[in-house]
C-alpha cells in the first residue's frame, strides 16, 4: 500500500472516529490546515518533475477530495445528531390540554329565525320589524279588534304605565302591528315577514309571558286561500326538511282575517317525548292564518276592492321546539349556560338554502 | 263548551260514529279540545261467563274457575268470595292492561295452578271503590262482547263520550248543545230535530209589570224584556238525570230552580234569570246610576257606573243585567213564587260592563258574543215547562216590554267571490244551498244574491264572511294549492341594514366564544334603576310578577342575573351575550337594539397560565371586533372616558361620534356586582347598533392595491408623561405630528417605577413610517422624529425618556 493510500485510510478513520464537531475540526486542521498532513504533501508537488507530478497530482487531489467529502458528511451527521438530541430534550407532554377557549353559540331562536328568513326570502318576502311597545290602535283597533270585543280576551295584554303625555301603550301581543305599519307605509304588492318578541300575561308549564312570533303578509291583486295554502305547505316542507308533510286546515277565527284558518300537521306522537312528522294519527297545531279582513285593509289605506291578501303566523320558539326537540319553552329565556351550550348552534353554522338549513 | 254525545243526539238525528262527529266538528271550525270516553279505556275487556267454580286444590280461600270467553274456556284462579258458576263477569285476558296498575296482565301460577286471566272488581277498572268482590254483570250481557255496554247496563259506567269544544269569540251561536247540533246538521252530518217549544198557557194575569226605562242614547241596550210569574213552586234538588248531565259537562247543580236557567243556557244558549217573586217589586231594565251598588250571587258587592244595565225594582238595582243576578233577590230552598226574566241585551253593553267589573259568568260569555233574540220568548216557555215539571206550581200570563230587534241587514253577495277569495270553485246552487242550510235567507236576483243572516249569527256582516261560511261547510280540504307568483330573475336581498348589522354582530360575538342568551324584556324595578331605568314611565301596569315589573333599559341586567344563576350552579367563568331591545321610555319606538356582552370569572386553573380575570381589555377587544364585523372596517373613532354609572369609573370607556355614544364598555361597578350577588370579576360591553353611522357609499370596487416599493422604517420612542395622561392622547399626537408617511403607531410598553419620576409613567411606542416616493434620508427621518417628539411633548406635557 502506498503512503497516500495509508494516509487516506488513516485520515478517514480519524474522521469517522470524531465524536463531536471540535474533534472533527481538529482532524480537518490536522489534514487540510496550513500545516496539515495533506497540505504538506501538496506542497511537495512543486518540487516534482513534470512526469512525477502527472502521477502524484491526481493522487493527492483524490486524497484531498476524499477527506474533504468525508469531513463534510461527518459534519452533517454530527449536526443532525446534535439537533436530534436537542429536539429530544425539548419533548413535552402534548396530551396536556390546549389553552382554554370557550366555544360560542347562537340561540335556537336566532338560528330558527335565520332559517325562516332564508325560506321566505326565496319567495320574495322582506323582513319588517316594529317596536315591542305598541300603540293600542296598531295592536288592536286597526286590526279590527275594537275595545270591547271579546277577542281582546283572547290575548291577555301587558299594559305600560301611562306616559307623561297621558298616552298609554301595550306590549304587543302579536307581531301583527308590524303588518299595520307596513301597510300604512307602503303600497301593494307587499310581501313581508314580521318576526319578533311578543308578550302575553300568561305563565305556566307551556306558556311564557314573552315568546316570539313570525308572521307573513302578502297583499296583491288576486290572492286567495289557494296561495295561502301553497305558501304554508312550501314553508313547512322547507323548514322541517321533509317532503312528505301532510297539512290539515280548520276554520277558525281571528278578527283581522276572514276567512280564518288554523293549520295542523300530521305527526306521530305514539312514542313518548318524540314527534315524527309526516306519519301517524296525531295532529300538531302549527298556527293561524287567513285572508286579510277587508276592514283591516281599509284601516290601513289599501283598497279592498282591488287588492286581497293573506296573513299567517306561528310561534318561533314553538317551531324551534318542534324541529330541534326542545321540550320546555320557559327554558329558552333562563340563560342557563348548560342549556345554551346544549341547544345552541355553532357561530359559523349559518343557515342557507344553497347549503341546507341545518346540518 | 262541553256536551255529551247523548245530549247532542237529543237535537241531532245521526248514525255517525263519534270519530266522524269529531272530524266534522274540527272541519267546520268547532275545534275539539278533548274527548273523554270512559268506555275507550276498557275496550280490551270482554264479558265472560263463569262455567265452573271449584275449590283450589292447594288453597282454601281461592277458587279454580273455568270462564268462557264465548270461544274458549279459560282456567282462572280467583280469590273473590262471589266467584261462582253462572255469573257474567268482566274478563281480562293475558295482555290486557289493568287500569288500576297500568300493567299488562300476564299468565300466572297461583299456588301451583296456572291462571290464564282475571275477573275484575270495580276498583281494578277505576269505576268505583268496590273491591269486596268481582263485578257481576246482568244476565243478559253477551259473552265475548266488549264490556262497555254491559257495564253501562249495570250502572257502573256512563258510556257517553264528553266532547269539549273550543268556541271562537265570533261563534256565540255555537255556545249551546242546540247550536252545535244546528251547525253539524248544516254540514250534512244528520238532521236537526224540531226545536219548537210549545207555549204554556197562563193560568192567571201576571201580578207584576215590566218596563224598559232607557234614554234615547241607550235604546238598543235592552230592546226586549219578557217574563212571567210561576206561583206555588217547590224548590229542591234537580232531577237525577239533570245532575248527572251537569256533572258530565262540568256544571254545578245548585237547585232545581237555578238548574233550570243553567240547563236552558247550556241546551239552547239562552241565559235566563229566576227571581224570588216575593222579594222584588215591579221590574224594570235601566242604566245603573253612578255609584249604585249590587250584592251579586258571588257574594261580592259591585259598585256600578252609568254604562251598566241593571234589572231593578222600584227600590233598588236587583242584578247586573246579562252578567250576574243579585244575592238577595234570587231563588233558594224556601222560594215558592218565582218570576222568570228572559231578555235580549246588546253585546257591546254587556262586554263593556263585564270588562269594567271584571266578572266572568256564563251569562256574560253568551250575551257579549250575541244570543238569538228570536229565542227570548221560546226560551221563556221552555223554562216555564221545566219549572212546572221539576218544581210544580202554575204559570201566569207572559208579560213583554219592548220588541224584538230588527233582522240583520241583507248582504249583497256575488257567488263568484267564493272562488276569488276562497280559491275554490263551488257551484252557485251549492253556495245557495249551504247558506240556506245554515239558516241564511237567500234571494237570488240575477248576478248577485241578497243574503240575510239568521238571527243567531252576529258575526256575519260582509261578503268575506259568507265566503267563510261556504268554504267551511264545503270543506277546506278542497282548496287547491296555487303557487305564489315569483319575480323573474335572481331573488333580491331582503334584509334591512339594521337586520344585517344584528346578524353580523351575533355571529362575530359568538365566534369570540360568547353564548347567546335571550332574556325577558322586563326585569325587577330595582335592577332597572341601577342601569338608568326603573322610572314610572317604564313600569308595567299589570306585571306577571313583582320582580318583572319594569321595562329593561338594556339587556345587561338580564345577563348579570343569568350569570349569577349560573354561578350558583358552579359555572362562574362565562361569556354571555344578547342582542335585543333596551327601552328608553314607555313610548312606542323608544327602544334601541343593543348588542350586549358580559364576561365573568377568575383566572382559570389553567396549567398554561394563559387565562386571567375578566377585565376591561377583554371586553374592549370583543367590542372592537363586533364593531368591525358590523361596519366592515376597524373602528377609528377614539375611546374616551364617560361610561355610565354601572361601570367602574376608572376602568371603562365609550366610543362616541360627536355626542352620540355608539358603544360603551368596561369592568362593572362593584355595587352593581353586589346587587346581583356576583362574587367574581365581570366586564361588559354594550353596542348601540342603531346609532352606528351609515357606511359611506364608495361603490363596490376596492381602492387599488399599491404597495410601496420602499423599505418601511420603524422608530421606537419612550415618553415620560404624568400618570393620568391617556396613552390614546400620545398616539393621537403622533398621528397629528406626521400625517403623510405615518403607517401605524403601536404602544409596546408602559412602565412605572424605578427610573421614572413619582406620579409619572413611561410609555414606549413604535412608529412605522412608510416612504411612498423615495427612500428617506437619515436627515429626513430625524426631522420626522423631532416633529413627533415635539408634537407629543406639546400635547401631553411629557418628555422623551433619555
Amino acid at each position: 500500500m502506498s503512503d497516500i493510500a495509508t494516509l487516506q485510510s488513516d485520515l478517514l478513520a480519524q474522521v469517522s472516529a470524531a465524536s463531536d464537531e471540535a474533534a472533527l475540526e481538529a482532524v480537518r486542521v490536522g489534514a487540510l490546515g496550513k500545516k496539515g498532513s495533506i497540505s504538506e504533501l501538496m506542497k511537495t508537488l512543486g518540487g516534482m518533475s513534470p512526469d512525477e507530478r502527472k502521477v502524484q497530482g491526481p493522487l493527492l487531489n483524490g486524497l484531498r477530495d476524499a477527506v474533504t467529502d468525508a469531513i463534510a458528511l461527518r459534519k452533517s451527521a454530527l449536526a443532525d445528531a446534535t439537533l436530534e438530541a436537542r429536539l429530544a430534550s425539548e419533548t413535552i407532554d402534548v396530551t396536556l390540554p390546549a389553552r382554554p377557549e370557550n366555544s360560542g353559540t347562537v340561540h335556537p331562536i336566532s338560528q330558527v329565525l335565520e332559517e325562516v328568513t332564508a325560506i321566505f326570502a326565496s319567495l320574495g318576502f322582506a323582513v319588517a320589524e316594529g317596536p315591542d311597545v305598541e300603540f293600542d290602535d296598531y295592536n288592536f283597533t286597526k286590526l279590527n279588534i275594537p275595545p270591547d270585543h271579546p277577542a281582546r280576551q283572547m290575548q291577555d295584554t301587558f299594559y305600560v304605565s301611562p306616559q307623561a303625555d297621558g298616552s298609554s301603550h301595550v306590549l304587543r301581543t302579536h307581531t301583527s302591528p308590524v303588518q299595520v305599519r307596513t301597510m300604512l307605509n307602503s303600497k301593494p304588492p307587499i310581501r313581508i315577514i314580521s318576526p319578533g318578541r311578543t308578550y302575553r300575561v300568561d305563565s305556566d308549564a307551556t306558556h311564557s309571558p314573552m315568546f316570539h312570533q313570525v308572521e307573513a303578509l302578502a297583499i296583491d291583486k288576486g290572492l286567495h286561500l289557494g296561495h295561502l295554502k301553497w305558501t304554508i305547505e312550501e314553508f313547512c316542507k322547507a323548514f322541517f326538511e321533509i317532503d312528505a308533510i301532510e297539512l290539515r286546515a280548520r276554520p277558525s277565527f281571528f278578527p283581522f282575517t276572514e276567512p280564518s284558518l288554523e293549520w295542523d300537521m300530521r305527526c306521530d306522537r305514539s312514542t313518548p317525548g318524540k314527534i315524527v312528522f309526516g306519519q301517524g294519527n296525531d295532529w300538531l297545531e302549527l298556527g293561524g292564518s287567513g285572508m286579510v279582513h277587508r276592514k283591516v285593509l281599509e284601516n290601513c289605506g289599501i283598497d279592498a276592492s282591488v287588492y286581497s291578501g293573506f296573513a299567517l303566523g306561528f310561534g318561533l320558539d314553538r317551531m324551534a321546539m318542534l324541529k330541534y326537540g326542545i321540550p320546555d319553552i320557559r327554558s329558552f329565556f333562563e340563560g342557563d349556560l348548560r342549556w345554551l351550550r346544549h341547544y345552541g348552534f355553532a357561530a359559523l353554522d349559518i343557515p342557507s338554502l344553497e347549503g341546507g338549513l341545518s346540518r | 263548551m262541553k256536551l255529551t254525545l247523548s245530549w247532542l243526539k237529543e237535537h241531532l238525528e245521526t248514525d255517525a260514529s263519534v270519530a266522524d262527529i269529531l272530524a266534522k266538528l274540527n272541519s267546520i271550525g268547532l275545534e275539539v279540545e278533548a274527548v273523554t270516553d270512559a268506555g275507550a279505556a276498557l275496550k280490551d275487556f270482554i264479558v265472560g261467563e263463569v262455567i265452573t267454580a271449584d275449590k283450589h286444590p292447594n288453597a282454601d280461600k281461592l277458587r279454580l274457575c273455568s270462564v268462557s270467553t264465548g270461544s274458549e274456556n279459560l282456567q282462572i284462579v280467583c280469590g273473590a268470595p262471589n266467584a261462582r258458576a253462572g255469573i257474567k263477569v268482566v274478563l281480562a285476558r293475558p295482555g290486557t292492561v289493568i287500569p288500576i296498575s297500568g300493567d299488562a296482565l300476564k299468565i300466572g301460577t297461583v299456588r301451583g295452578v296456572e291462571s290464564r286471566g282475571m275477573m275484575c272488581s270495580a276498583r281494578e277498572l277505576l269505576l268505583g271503590e268496590d273491591h269486596d268482590g268481582i263485578i257481576e254483570l246482568k244476565t243478559d250481557a253477551v259473552v265475548g262482547a266488549p264490556v262497555a255496554a254491559a257495564l253501562e247496563s249495570a250502572g257502573l259506567l256512563s258510556n257517553d263520550p264528553v266532547i269539549e269544544i273550543s268556541i271562537t269569540p265570533n261563534r256565540g251561536d255555537a255556545a249551546s248543545v242546540w247550536g252545535v247540533a244546528r251547525d253539524l246538521a248544516a254540514a250534512g252530518l244528520g238532521k236537526l230535530k224540531s226545536g219548537n217549544v210549545a207555549p204554556v198557557a197562563g193560568k192567571f194575569p201576571a201580578p207584576k209589570t215590566i218596563t224598559l226605562n232607557f234614554a234615547a242614547e241607550n235604546k238598543n241596550a235592552c230592546p226586549i224584556f219578557a217574563g212571567r210569574l210561576i206561583r206555588g213552586v217547590k224548590n229542591g234538588p234537580a232531577p237525577k238525570w239533570v245532575q248527572a248531565r251537569f256533572k258530565a259537562v262540568g256544571l254545578k247543580s245548585i237547585s232545581a230552580l237555578v238548574d233550570v236557567t243553567n240547563f236552558v243556557s247550556q241546551d239552547r244558549g239562552r241565559p235566563l234569570h229566576v227571581f224570588d217573586a216575593d222579594k222584588v217589586g215591579n221590574l224594570q231594565a235601566r242604566m245603573a246610576k253612578d255609584g249604585e251598588t249590587v250584592l251579586a250571587l258571588d257574594d261580592a258587592t259591585y259598585t256600578l257606573t252609568a254604562n251598566t244595565i241593571v234589572i231593578a225594582d222600584e227600590a233598588r238595582a236587583l242584578g247586573i243585567a246579562g252578567i250576574m243576578g243579585g244575592k238577595d233577590s234570587g231563588s233558594y230552598d224556601d222560594t215558592v213564587n218565582v218570576f222568570i226574566e228572559s231578555a235580549y241585551f246588546d253585546p257591546g253593553h254587556i262586554a263593556r260592563a263585564g270588562r269594567k267589573q271584571g266578572i266572568i259568568s256564563d251569562a256574560r260569555y253568551r250575551f257579549e258574543r250575541g244570543v238569538d233574540p228570536q229565542f227570548v220568548l221560546p226560551g221563556l216557555e221552555l223554562a216555564t215547562q221545566l219549572i212546572l215539571e221539576w218544581c210544580g206550581g202554575e204559570a201566569s200570563d207572559v208579560v213583554i216590554a219592548g220588541e224584538l230587534p230588527p233582522p240583520h241587514a241583507p248582504i249583497t253577495f256575488d257567488p263568484a267571490f267564493v272562488e276569488k277569495l276562497g280559491g275554490i270553485v263551488v257551484p252557485r246552487e251549492t253556495i245557495i244551498s249551504i247558506l240556506q242550510k245554515l239558516g241564511f235567507v237567500v234571494a237570488d236576483r240575477g248576478a248577485a244574491l241578497q243574503v240575510v243572516p239568521p238571527s243567531w249569527r252576529h258575526d256575519v256582516d260582509g261578503p268575506a264572511d259568507l265566503v267563510e261560511e261556504v268554504v267551511r261547510i264545503h270543506g277546506l280540504g278542497s282548496v287547491a294549492s296555487v303557487p305564489l307568483p315569483r319575480d323573474a330573475g335572481v331573488a333580491q336581498p331582503v334584509l334591512t341594514r339594521a337586520q344585517r348589522r344584528a346578524k353580523s354582530a351575533r355571529r362575530a360575538i359568538a365566534a369570540r366564544g360568547f353564548n347567546e342568551a335571550v332574556s325577558f324584556s322586563f326585569i325587577a324595578r330595582e335592577h332597572a334603576a341601577l342601569f338608568g331605568g326603573g322610572d314610572a314611565a317604564r313600569q308595567l301596569s299589570n306585571p306577571i310578577a313583582s320582580d318583572l315589573d319594569a321595562l329593561r333599559p338594556t339587556p345587561l341586567p338580564c345577563l348579570l342575573a343569568a350569570a349569577q344563576r349560573n354561578a350558583a350552579r358552579g359555572l362562574s367563568n362565562l361569556s354571555l351575550f344578547e342582542i335585543g331591545p333596551g327601552f328608553t321610555t314607555g313610548m312606542p319606538e323608544a327602544q334601541a337594539t343593543i348588542a350586549t356582552g358580559l364576561r365573568t370569572g377568575n383566572a382559570l386553573r389553567d396549567w398554561a397560565k394563559s387565562a386571567h380575570d375578566a377585565d376591561v381589555f377583554d371586553v374592549k377587544a370583543d367590542m372592537l371586533a363586533a364593531l368591525e364585523a358590523v361596519t366592515g372596517a376597524p373602528m377609528s373613532a377614539p375611546i374616551r372616558k364617560g361610561a355610565p354609572g354601572w361601570y367602574h369609573p376608572g376602568r371603562s370607556g365609550v366610543i362616541a361620534l360627536g355626542k352620540t355614544v355608539i358603544a360603551q364598555f368596561g369592568e362593572l361597578h362593584p355595587k352593581v356586582l353586589a346587587a346581583f350577588d356576583l362574587k367574581v370579576p365581570a366586564a361588559a360591553f354594550e353596542i348601540f347598533l342603531d346609532a352606528l353611522p351609515e357606511a359611506k357609499a364608495k361603490g363596490k370596487a376596492r381602492p387599488l392595491f399599491a404597495p410601496s416599493p420602499y423599505q418601511a422604517i420603524e422608530r421606537d420612542f419612550a415618553f415620560v408623561v404624568k400618570h393620568e395622561i391617556a396613552a390614546g392622547d400620545i398616539v393621537k399626537a403622533v398621528k397629528n405630528a406626521e400625517r403623510a408617511l405615518l403607517d401605524s403607531v403601536a404602544i409596546f410598553d408602559v412602565y412605572e417605577g424605578k427610573g421614572v419620576p413619582e406620579g409619572h409613567k413611561s410609555v414606549a411606542i413604535s412608529v412605522r413610517l412608510q416612504p411612498k416616493e423615495k427612500t428617506l434620508t437619515e436627515a429626513e427621518i430625524e426631522a420626522i422624529a423631532a416633529a413627533i417628539v415635539a408634537g407629543v411633548t406639546k400635547a401631553t406635557g411629557g418628555s422623551l425618556r433619555t
